[in-house]
């Protein structure tokens, strides 16, 4: 073939592109191939396409996709932690002349796609997950607002996820960390593909992102049970509200900015460039616009998991319900004013910085108060140590460390000496680990119950808990010292060997926290294989407090036979202690949404625009652009998207947990 | 919420509705439409700024002055308002349940949005021609990027509402349809209001800069 055809078929893609001279990256799609065959060839030996199509992929059940999305969380988290393992051992290694393992092309890669895959498909997935399985239940919902668009949602956000692990075998990902600074993302410093992953991947995820934060927002705003005001709301839908408002508030500005760098790289404007007036500090402010908000929007969900934990494991109610919630809008709103402390040595002047190192501190207040509520809901209460307790306990610890050197960070003149060096990479670790990673976890050994009907292992569990805690403080305290030595941040080698040593038990804490990482997934296999031992068929093993405790555990497809009437906070503790007896008898038929294939195919639609736009394969974005409008429209032709769930059904559920329950007692 | 929580006239406490009905179709709709458009919002709030922090970086290269031909933006300011009236009588003969007479409101509207995306490339095409490229300078990038995604949205609202005419003409002004008019309608005057803003931030004061 001529190689005008071959270049009009393929773009810039040949055969230089794929990284065969990579020993490691060849190594390792060897190990990802060859699991991926076992695994299709398994689900295809075992007949189990249909029902995975037919039952998950094209789903619009909110607690299908809330699994769904914890699991694509927990896949890309072995990703992402592979990628921090390889920077640990380069890093301890790198020492008196030696190169490491990891050349500086490849290294550069790894600590930009840690750092993307960690916050967009391993924090992002985790938080929307559990926030999509639990909302609905949470204030008696029967799904949410708009079932098609959260089923679309979570498969855009699968599509982000597969254009980034694409880069690692196709051509090459972004060399510009976690947040592509231009000039050196334009297309003078980096002509490659590797931020064209960036920017597509994360532009495909974040339709969904945006999407969903509109859903989730309408649902808790609209479908709320009977007797469920504001002021009712369980503290975890209300830290999901302020979430969603700040997805929705926050993720456009990020739209913006990739699309101007898009044009930058694509078409040779000059939003960002040193010529022609262009302005990087634009980019740096814009995206800091988005990107600090998005730190809240992680971790308010993870503050409201410890807010409903705290107070089922204590026996008692929350403590200060009403500053809880004013705390957590009072952050929603802070987020907004915070941005420039990621780069108050840019030259903003004194004043400037000045505002926003004190707005930053007073983001400390409303956290504080935080945590002094939870530690008077656990005051005087009966504390079970049970597993999500325990990850609370540790992430008030390790937090308020995280915290105290985030407000030492506030003051700009600390900022000029410690910016860009580890201690900042310790104190982000400090609260996004210490935050959402254990709220996580929390809200995991939560709810896995509900959502499967047995416990999650104790043991397995304990071990997670233990490798995870002393591994973290053996990763990152090091790297406070190191720091406050004045060790910057992504380098590969080091000329300074008593600083050796330092790198050394940061390595040894990242392969404790490797430990944690495999006694969960021990702990996950483990309790399938005890589920009978595990099982739970109250719906309610914690003797918990809020709605979600009230149906059965796995819940029936439409949540509650009943709509739910609430009169307090705690609306199942109210029920449970005024004797709730359960309707025996009255089912009606259920109006529900209907499951459709549309949402995976456009969102394929839209990945496959996004690889062809990486690589110059003009004909592929085109049809695929061109596919995407007729699906979508075709899409709105179809007017009977409900269906009935017959009151037969419905009895039959109702009925086979009544003799579950009958046979509890 | 419209349903009685306290209890019944026993004193029991009712923990379930018994007897519920489901949220009517498109519940949320409006509510959630209200959201979109306010994200889409601060798109436009963003490129603004971009336009207010690029704006007077020439580049020694063309300005305002040098490109706006303001009698011809009143020209394409005046189509897309009357659009927007027109748009405005499709939903009252909508009310009216007339098919026929809001198709037509609906054509009108649409063949006014055309003229103003005509003009706007005619508009471009005679800046490109003179040099003045996006890539010229980061004014025109952020000036064909702001005015760009507005023109972008117009046309995307054109092919929705050639949609909803199909859908119309098939279906009729069924509830849904009704729905989806309103939506468009909030689309339509959305993109309406950003123009104003487009005109007076970049047009007007642009040639007074």
């Amino acid at each position: 073939m001529s190689p005008d055809l071959l270049k009009l078929i393929f773009g810039r893609l040949t055969i230089e592109s794929l990284p065969l001279h990579e020993p490691i990256v060849v190594g390792t799609f060897a190990v990802v191939a060859t699991g991926g065959l076992v695994m299709l060839a398994g689900l295809t030996y075992l007949r189990l396409w249909g029902y995975l199509w037919r039952e998950w992929f094209t789903t619009v059940d909110h607690k299908r996709i809330g699994i769904m999305y914890m699991i694509l969380g927990i896949v890309m988290l072995l990703r992402g932690f592979a990628d921090a393992l390889m920077m640990r051992l380069q890093q301890a290694l790198a020492f008196g002349g030696s190169e490491g393992y990891l050349n500086a092309h490849h290294y550069d890669q790894v600590f930009t796609a840690h750092g993307v895959i960690m916050i967009f498909f391993v924090a992002m997935p985790l938080v929307t997950g559990l926030m999509n399985y639990v909302v609905p239940l949470q204030i008696g919902a029967r799904d949410v607002s708009f079932p098609f668009l959260n089923n679309f949602s979570f498969w855009m956000t699968v599509g982000g996820a597969v254009l980034v692990m694409a880069s690692l075998f196709i051509g090459e990902f972004a060399r510009t960390g976690w947040l592509a600074y231009p000039p050196l993302s334009n297309i003078g410093y980096s002509p490659d593909v590797g931020v064209d992953y960036y920017i597509w991947g994360l532009q495909v995820a974040g339709v969904g992102t945006t999407l969903s934060g509109i859903n989730l927002i309408c649902t808790i705003v609209k479908l709320r049970c009977p007797g469920m005001t504001m002021m009712k709301m369980p503290v975890f839908t209300w830290t999901s509200l302020c979430t969603n408002v700040l997805i929705v508030a926050s993720f456009p500005v990020l739209t913006v900015v990739l699309a101007l760098l898009t044009l930058d790289r694509y078409v040779g404007t000059n939003f960002f460039t040193n010529d022609f007036g262009g302005s990087p500090m634009m980019y740096v402010n814009l995206i800091w616009i988005w990107g600090h908000p998005e730190v809240y929007i992680l971790v308010l969900p993870a503050f409201g998991i410890f807010s409903e934990v705290t107070s089922t494991f204590s026996g008692k109610r929350l403590f200060g319900y009403t500053s809880m919630v004013y705390a957590t809008v009072v952050i929603t709103i802070l987020s907004y004013l915070v941005w420039l402390h990621h780069f108050f040595t840019m030259g903003s002047g004194a004043s400037v910085n000045s505002f926003f190192g004190i707005t930053t501190m007073i983001i400390s207040i409303p956290t504080g108060a935080k945590m002094f509520n939870w530690l008077f809901t656990m005051y005087r209460g009966r504390i079970r140590y049970e597993l999500p307790m325990m990850w609370t306990i540790a992430f008030m610890l390790t937090f308020v460390i995280g915290g105290m050197t985030g407000v030492l960070l506030a003051v700009p003149p600390a900022d000029f000496v410690l910016h860009n060096s580890l201690f900042l990479i310790a104190h982000f670790h400090n609260v996004i680990i210490g935050g959402v990673v254990f709220g996580a976890f929390a809200g995991i050994n939560y709810w896995f119950p509900k959502a499967f009907g047995f416990k999650l292992d104790p043991f397995w569990g304990k071990m997670s808990f233990w490798f995870w805690v002393t591994g973290f403080y053996l990763a990152f305290m090091p790297l406070y010292v190191l720091g406050l030595m004045g060790v910057t941040r992504r380098l590969r080698v080091f000329d300074d060997p008593s600083l050796q040593i330092w790198f050394i038990i940061a390595g040894i804490g990242a392969f404790l926290v490797f430990l944690g990482i495999l006694s969960m997934l021990v702990q996950f296999a483990v309790s399938f294989l005890k589920r009978e031992q595990l099982k739970d068929v109250t719906g309610d093993p914690w003797d918990a407090r809020t709605l979600e405790w009230a149906t059965s555990s796995p819940p029936p497809d439409y949540n509650f036979a009943f709509t739910p009437v609430v009169h307090d906070n705690d609306a199942w503790w109210d029920m449970k202690r005024r004797g709730y007896q359960r309707p025996l008898t009255g089912f009606k038929p259920i109006h529900m949404p209907s499951s459709t294939g549309t949402g995976i195919i456009l969102a394929g639609l839209a990945t496959a625009m996004g690889f062809g736009l990486i690589w110059y394969m003009w004909w592929l974005a085109a049809l695929s652009f061109a596919g995407l409008l007729v699906v979508g429209i075709g899409h709105t032709f179809n007017y009977h998207r409900d269906f009935d769930i017959p009151a037969e059904d419905v009895i039959r559920a109702e009925d086979a947990r009544t003799k579950l329950l009958a046979g509890a007692k | 919420m419209t349903v009685a929580v306290q209890s019944t006239q026993s004193g029991e406490p009712v923990f379930y509705l018994a007897d519920e009905h489901p949220h009517p179709e498109g519940y949320s709709t409006s509510l959630g439409f209200w959201i979109y458009l306010m994200s889409d919002c601060l798109i436009f709030a963003i490129l603004f700024a971009t336009f207010g922090v690029l704006g007077g970086n020439y580049a020694a290269g063309p300005a305002p002055k040098d490109l706006f031909d303001l009698n011809l933006v009143a020209v394409n300011t005046s189509m897309l308002l009357l659009s927007s009236i027109t748009y405005g009588f499709a939903m009252l003969t909508m009310q009216q349940n007339k098919v026929a007479q809001t198709q037509v409101w609906l054509a009108i509207t649409g063949l006014f949005g055309l003229a103003f995306i005509g003009i706007e490339l005619t508009e471009f095409a005679h800046m490109i021609h003179e040099g003045a490229t996006p890539q010229r300078s980061a004014f025109l990038s952020a000036f064909f990027t702001l005015v760009g995604t507005h023109g972008l949205h117009v046309s995307c609202g054109l092919i929705w509402l050639v949609t909803l005419m199909v859908q119309v003409q098939k279906f009729g002004l069924i509830e849904a349809n009704r729905r989806r008019l309103m939506c468009l309608s909030m689309f339509w005057h959305f993109l309406d209001v950003v123009w104003i803003g487009v005109f007076t931030f970049v047009y007007l004061l642009g040639v007074l800069r």
